[in-house]
């Protein structure tokens, strides 16, 4: 399981737009570097992300080679009503990760 | 003896101008074997077709925030923002980013909806080289708009090990 770690604010007023980040440890292996005997390594990276809030899908992404090792997200949302943020990160090789977060609204 | 003179240093010559020639082709032949193809302008513009399909681009309301300067191009920060008042009959789709001279011109594709409350998405992506990069806006009234930076790199990504 790769270690995630998720920044969002515990509280917030209702409609306050609120900043989410998101990071996830993965090599994002390129397919485009080569190993020592000039073979290309083959790709291995994470191809999707999705964030829901209380089941409904807020922040969706598409991610390719051009994204770092160790993908970084940050978006933003508004805080309608208390509940959990989900993510869900899916990627190659069957790679799949999720995390999730409450959050209180006033 | 003038002859030998004369001859010495033509062969000579033309030793180092094989002896060159074959560094060159050696030079040339390196990269091609251990480089991937690489995107150009002309294939990240038939990807950014791909997105637009024959709808005009405008330029504007999007904004591209990144060092003009990187020194490490393995991860390069790199924040997008969009002017709308994200409502529900007038909001940002849909971000795409693109680069001329990476493997591959797609970098990342987001998808927001009113709900997202600010148009802006921070990442940290790999640039190969020195070059433009282009972010495109889809928004909800169907209308594309994009912005582009000059980024100029010295360690590039995809090539050394990190």
């Amino acid at each position: 399981m790769a270690r995630a770690l998720i920044n969002v604010p515990p509280k917030a007023k209702r409609g306050e737009v609120i900043e989410i980040k998101t990071l996830i440890s993965h090599t994002m292996e390129t397919g485009f570097r080569p190993d020592n005997t000039g073979k290309a390594i083959p790709r291995d990276i994470i191809t999707d992300f999705v964030c829901k809030y209380n089941g409904q899908e807020i922040f969706r992404a598409e991610l390719f080679p051009a994204i770092a090792a160790n993908p970084f997200l940050s978006f933003f949302t508004v805080a309608t009503e208390s509940g959990t943020l989900s993510f869900e990160w899916t990627g190659d090789n069957g790679f799949s990760a999720t995390e999730s977060v409450n959050i209180s609204v006033e | 003896m003038t002859r030998q003179d004369e001859l010495l240093p033509r062969t000579r010559r033309s030793f180092l101008v094989e002896a060159a020639a074959i560094a060159g082709a050696a030079g040339v032949g390196l990269p091609l074997g251990s480089k991937p193809a690489a995107a150009t302008p002309a294939s990240m513009r038939a990807a950014i077709r791909k997105i637009v399909g024959e709808a005009p681009l405008n330029r504007g309301k999007i904004k591209i925030d990144v060092p003009a300067l990187i020194e490490n191009g393995n991860a390069v920060p790199f924040t997008v923002s969009c002017e709308s008042p994200m409502t529900e009959s007038d909001h940002v789709k849909a971000i795409h980013l693109f680069t001329e001279k990476n493997p591959q011109p797609n970098v990342i594709s987001v998808q927001l909806g009113p709900r997202a409350g600010r148009a802006s998405v921070s990442t940290r992506i790999r640039l190969a080289d020195t070059q433009k990069v282009v972010a495109i806006a889809q928004m909800s009234d169907g209308s594309f708009w994009s912005d582009d930076a000059e980024v100029v790199v010295t360690l590039a990504a995809c090539l050394e090990e990190s």
